[in-house]
């Protein structure tokens, strides 16, 4: 319930083009009712043989409501559509204004593009709130109304018999669908979700299964899963079929009700019988407004589900506090790691424990290590995406805390080992760094990254799209973008995340020696699990478990004999076959 | 028309269904017209021969009767119609699932697997609309109008003209004008896609945009871009609503020209009361079945794009076409030989190996060297009946490979690819899968043979934790583990290895190396090699390089040679020992 006024709440925004939506839908309902009433009245009346004048002004409504029907409808499909549109653009900048401070901790359960998507298409169940789900309700409350007083007009028991029946049927239907289809609905999901899963393992894990003597076996179990899915969605199918018979009864029976209660009045002529046919083909009409509510309890229920969903998302406690005092003037640009001690939130096990470096204004340092040592953490820190409680980082002299995570972020050019490219021109995505650059320090940047050339060869150069429509760049080509992206945003601060991850030896060595060109006079921290090309870095330290396990320069490490150096051997051991495996 | 002849062989199949379907449709239809009948026989006595309730009670008594019957067939032909639409899409599904191991692993590229395992579940319930909507609507679109003129052209004549008349224009303008706005309203659909694409964008790039300080215009970007849609699409939908307007029209219209029509007629006696009501009644249901169709016919649409995929998978060929029955006699060990394999992949388009030759002895370790794409997967493809060379033959202890009946001949071989992949369940469940009847001591074995017993032990819930898909992430040498565990367990005589690639904690490291060393002893071996130190211990060395054996030997007699493999040794930054 609560759920539902939160989103009432934030619908209500557009509360005057809603009405409007349903003034029309109640028109168009109407209008159907009109049309039946009227019918009935004329050949009620012409049965009693009367003059043409007689029926001249029924004739004239009969027409009106024949063509206003079809009109208000046509309006109110206008003004729904234009209320779900408004209310999309809404729900899609207040969810985005919610997530934004939490990202990209906030988010982080959602790194998977499915969950994310899943997101997106709840959002898109909220845009339908209006049209599924609140529509139907008002039209039919606005309807008994009106026929309320319809009714009325020839006895007040007609009214009571109808709307006795509206709101039997329009309470009892949707309870009933529910609660036969709400358990179903649970089933459903899950034998759908477990049949996917046999689908993927199926598709996926192929070779496996063949190769050990499983897949008939997991056929089997496939077959097993596909016939309960079906016979469940088989079910759901005839529960609908339950309410829409049940439905056309309902209004079969009320119509014998009317009967029963209208035949006896006419023949003591406390009715007129030229109403009956009036009264009994304007009830069978006003039902059209009680057909869609037992679908709209079931988008209820669903709009809700999305809602919860959502809300948990955006009532999540923001993941960083912004100082209250203005930031602080950065002494230089020198970054300095201080008993740092972290842990994730829930987890007993920290990440980094009571660790402490230095990097020197204009330095390059590198922190190598294995996966699970730490190193991204490391990077959320510094960005300000988590926030730490014991030790200090320190920019400039300052701790990082003291500055707005803006400022931070202002410093930093950052490279990761996925490179996210928007959907748009090379040039929109090298843009996004630096509003105000012009074109010449956009290719001196792409220069610089030796990106450019590539970039001349697409067919509209700068301004050929990435992505989705067109162009697929290759994962060299994405980082150099990254690196030109980094460079037109002009900070004195680079960090580079494991750039070279996902690329083979052959380009790694070719970026790398892009990259120390670019990180000359600039604070750079490489974060990597190779160890290439790290004679060209100032101090190398080796990250396990959360803790510095061991420091120095390449050739001291390797002196040293221990950890690095095994590693080092370790990745030659591999190299060599690497370089074998891209000859061509 | 939307009709798809590889579908409709679907509905022959399930006649029974289909013809209750139709036949519960057409007995609610006819049960509407007499309820109709009753219900005008009620009024007009009632009304014109002010009959008491107690003379007409026997006829109302029918009439609820009649809707009792009516809502039943309404309720049996949306079962039936379920019923058949759930026979098609199990039939359909395992149809599918049956012909994707026929085209294999090797078939299915890596690629797709997300958009097949799509057309697998989304694509097969999509079809649902089409059979159990679309199609049953379509016969009752022609059943019940042609049933209510049967009934109504001997009441009264001019009406079933009108309605004759009248009928044809709304499925002659449904295709008409919905041609138009069909377009029209896909690039609706087009653009409303693009849309949450972009918001899709922005929330997946968040943080690049955060780090770029550009995350908060987004706020204003997605309402102006949110708005600027709103105004195009709403000029759009004023055209695409006309056509819906048109149909309403001529159903409304047609409704009050008929109550017109049949007022002038009664008022100068020309027809009976009772029979201009039962007309009336009848009306509206004239209409709504064509005009249901028009709704269900885009529910139907989406369900033919669907089959369009569907079939696109159910032609696609067999990969592996001859397989044997024979079974290899009880062995210890295994011998392979290869005489000349020829391969190629995309039907000859791609060559893969260009007539290979060797020998793989009892109890050896073989090491394949080469370049990415020489055919060194290819050779593992071939061993495990993936796929059937083109040319040439492979013989097993001295029997040819085709010969022999592929499943029986995998319970020889154990296999450890490069990047296992593990299966949604326990952990145990993962290993078992190379035997499924060993009892959990042997599965506890085999793990702590492949140096994984003590990390899954540490895990809260052991070997019953869930991994996969949906549960824990493994990391990438934990997985090669479990894949290390489940060829011990499988306890094989012949073992094809893909050897794992770097995994830079030495600890970890080390236990793989060491794991692997214990797997390999005592069994024919063939393993693709990563890494110089283990290609030292071979017995042979094949060096592949664009689908030929280039040099055959051991790594003392080829590092002499002065070839690919010689350079190799020289090749690349610092040297080790």
């Amino acid at each position: 319930m609560k759920t539902f006024l939160r989103l009432l709440r934030m619908a209500l925004a557009y509360k005057w083009w809603m009405l409007l939506a349903s003034l029309l839908g109640f028109l168009t309902v109407g209008s159907s009712v009109g049309l039946m009433m009227t019918s009935a009245y004329i050949i009620s009346k012409a049965a009693l043989h009367p003059s043409v004048a007689v029926l001249q002004v029924a004739i004239v409504g009969v027409r009106f409501f024949g063509v206003s029907r079809g009109i208000f409808r046509y309006l109110e499909r206008l003004v729904s559509h234009e209320v779900t549109f408004r209310l999309l653009a809404k729900f899609r900048v207040w969810f985005y204004k919610a997530v934004e401070p939490l990202a990209p901790a906030g988010l982080q359960k959602f790194r998977s593009g499915d969950l994310l998507a899943r997101v997106v298409s709840d959002v898109e169940n909220l845009e339908h709130i209006y049209v599924r789900v609140l529509a139907p309700p008002i039209v039919a409350f606005f309807i008994s109304i009106l026929m309320w007083f319809l009714l009325g007009m020839f006895n007040p028991i007609f009214s009571l018999i109808l709307l006795t029946a509206f709101v039997g049927v329009g309470t009892l239907l949707p309870i009933l669908a529910r609660t036969l289809s709400s358990s179903i609905g649970q089933q459903i999901i899950n034998a759908h979700s477990q049949l996917s899963v046999a689908a993927i393992d199926g598709i996926q894990g192929m070779a496996e299964l063949l190769a050990f003597g499983q897949a008939s076996r997991h056929f089997e179990r496939f077959g097993n899963l596909n016939q309960k899915l079906v016979n469940l969605q088989k079910k759901m199918t005839s529960i609908t079929g339950i309410h829409e018979s049940l439905m056309n009864l309902a209004i079969n029976l009320t119509v014998t009700a009317m009967l029963l209660a209208a035949i006896p009045q006419v023949t003591t002529s406390a009715l007129n019988g030229v109403y009956l046919a009036v009264l009994i083909l304007g009830t069978m009409a006003a039902f059209e407004a009680i057909v869609p509510l037992p679908t709209a309890t079931q988008f209820l229920d669903q709009s809700l589900s999305s809602a919860r969903r959502l809300f948990e998302i955006t009532d999540s406690p923001p993941v960083i506090r912004e100082p209250d005092m203005p930031s602080p003037q950065a002494q230089d640009f020198s970054i300095e790691f201080r008993n740092l001690t972290f842990r994730y939130p829930g987890s007993e096990k920290p990440v980094l424990r009571n660790l402490s470096f230095t990097v020197p204004q204009a330095k390059r340092v590198a922190v190598v290590g294995p996966s699970g040592a730490g190193k991204t953490t490391l990077v959320n820190l510094l960005l300000r995406f988590w926030s730490f409680s014991e030790g200090d980082i320190r920019l400039g002299e300052n701790s990082i805390n003291a500055y707005q995570s803006d400022v931070v972020r202002n410093f930093i050019a950052f490279v990761s080992q996925q490179t996210y490219l928007f959907n748009g021109t090379i040039e929109e995505n090298l843009k996004l760094a630096n509003l105000q650059a012009t074109q010449n320090e956009i290719e001196k940047a792409a220069r610089e990254a030796e990106i450019h050339d590539f970039i001349l060869t697409l067919p509209n150069g700068y301004k050929t799209h990435v992505g989705e429509q067109g162009l697929q760049l290759s994962g060299g080509e994405r980082q150099r973008l990254a690196l030109a992206r980094a460079l037109l945003k002009r900070s004195p601060i680079l960090i580079l995340d494991e750039p070279t991850a996902n690329l083979d030896a052959l380009t790694e060595q070719k970026i790398l020696k892009t990259l120390w060109k670019i990180s000359k006079n600039r604070t750079t921290i490489l974060i990597t699990h190779r160890l290439s090309g790290l004679e060209n870095v100032d101090r190398i330290y080796l990250l396990r478990a959360g803790q510095i396990v061991e420091d120095g320069t390449h050739t001291e490490l390797l002196q040293r004999n221990r950890i690095y150096a095994r590693m080092w051997q370790i990745q030659n051991d591999f190299a060599k076959f690497e370089w074998l495996e891209q000859r061509k | 028309m939307n009709l798809d002849r590889r579908l409709l062989k679907f509905l022959r199949q399930n006649r029974f269904w289909v013809a209750i379907t139709i036949f519960s449709g057409s007995l609610a239809a006819v049960f509407t017209i007499l309820q109709a009948a009753y219900l005008s026989r009620i009024i007009a006595r009632s009304f014109l021969q002010k009959a008491g309730l107690h003379v007409l009670l026997p006829a109302i008594f029918s009439f609820v009767i009649y809707s009792i019957l009516r809502a039943l067939f309404i309720w049996m032909q949306s079962f039936s119609s379920a019923e058949v639409a759930s026979r098609i899409k199990k039939i359909i599904r395992n149809q599918l699932a049956k012909k994707l191991l026929q085209i294999g692993p090797v078939g299915i590229r890596s690629e797709r697997s997300g958009e097949i395992s799509n057309t697998l579940l989304s694509g097969v319930d999509a079809l649902d609309a089409y059979f159990s909507q679309y199609i049953p609507q379509l016969f009752l679109a022609t059943l019940v109008p042609l049933l209510i003129l049967f009934f109504v052209f001997p009441e009264d004549l001019l009406t079933g003209f009108v309605f004759l008349l009248t009928a044809p224009i709304i499925p002659v303008f449904m295709i008409l004008i919905g041609n138009i706005t069909r377009s029209l309203t896909k690039k609706q659909w087009k653009t409303l896609s693009l849309l949450s694409a972009h918001f899709l964008d922005v929330l997946q790039g968040l943080t690049t945009l955060k780090i770029l300080g550009r995350s908060r215009d987004q706020t204003e970007n997605i309402y102006k871009i949110s708005s600027d849609f709103r105004h195009r699409t709403m000029n759009v939908l004023r055209v695409a609503f006309l056509s819906a307007l048109v149909l309403e029209l001529v159903a409304t219209l047609s409704t009050a020209v008929i109550a017109v029509e049949i007022g002038l007629r009664l008022l100068y006696a020309k027809m009976a009361f009772q029979n201009a009501l039962f007309i009336l009644i009848l009306a509206p249901e004239f209409y709504l079945p064509l005009r249901l169709l028009g709704t269900r016919f885009h529910a139907g649409m989406e369900g033919v794009a669907a089959a369009q995929r569907i079939f696109e998978i159910l032609e696609t060929p067999a990969t592996v076409t001859k397989t044997g029955q024979k079974k290899l006699p009880s062995v210890s060990s295994i011998r392979i030989e290869f005489h000349d394999i020829w391969f190629a992949y995309e039907s000859g388009a791609r060559p893969a190996l260009r007539g290979i030759n060797f020998r793989l002895s009892e109890g050896t370790k073989t090491a394949v060297v080469g370049p990415t794409g020489s055919g060194k997967s290819t050779i593992t493809h071939l061993l495990l009946n993936f796929i059937q060379p083109e040319k040439g033959h492979i013989l097993v202890n001295g029997m040819p490979l085709h010969e022999l009946d592929p499943e029986a001949w995998r319970t020889h071989v154990a296999w450890v690819t490069q990047n296992p992949y593990l299966f949604h369940g326990t952990i145990a469940e993962n290993i078992h899968l190379a035997r499924p009847t060993a009892p959990l001591q042997e599965v506890i074995a085999a793990a702590e043979k492949a140096e994984i017993n003590e990390f899954i032990q540490s895990l809260p819930q052991g070997y019953d934790t869930q991994i996969g898909e949906r549960g824990t992430r493994l990391s990438g040498g934990q997985a090669q583990r479990v894949a290390i565990a489940r060829a011990f367990l499988k306890d094989a005589p012949f073992l094809i290895l893909d050897e794992p690639t770097s995994n830079l904690d030495p600890e970890v490291e080390a236990r793989i190396q060491s794991a692997l060393d214990r797997l390999m002893t005592n069994r024919t071996v063939l393993f693709i090699a990563h890494r110089l130190s283990t290609v030292y211990r071979a017995d042979q060395i094949l060096v592949l390089s664009r689908g030929k054996i280039m040099e055959k030997g051991t790594h003392a007699t080829l590092a002499l040679k002065g070839g690919l493999y010689a350079q190799l040794l020289g090749a690349y930054g610092g040297s080790i020992r």
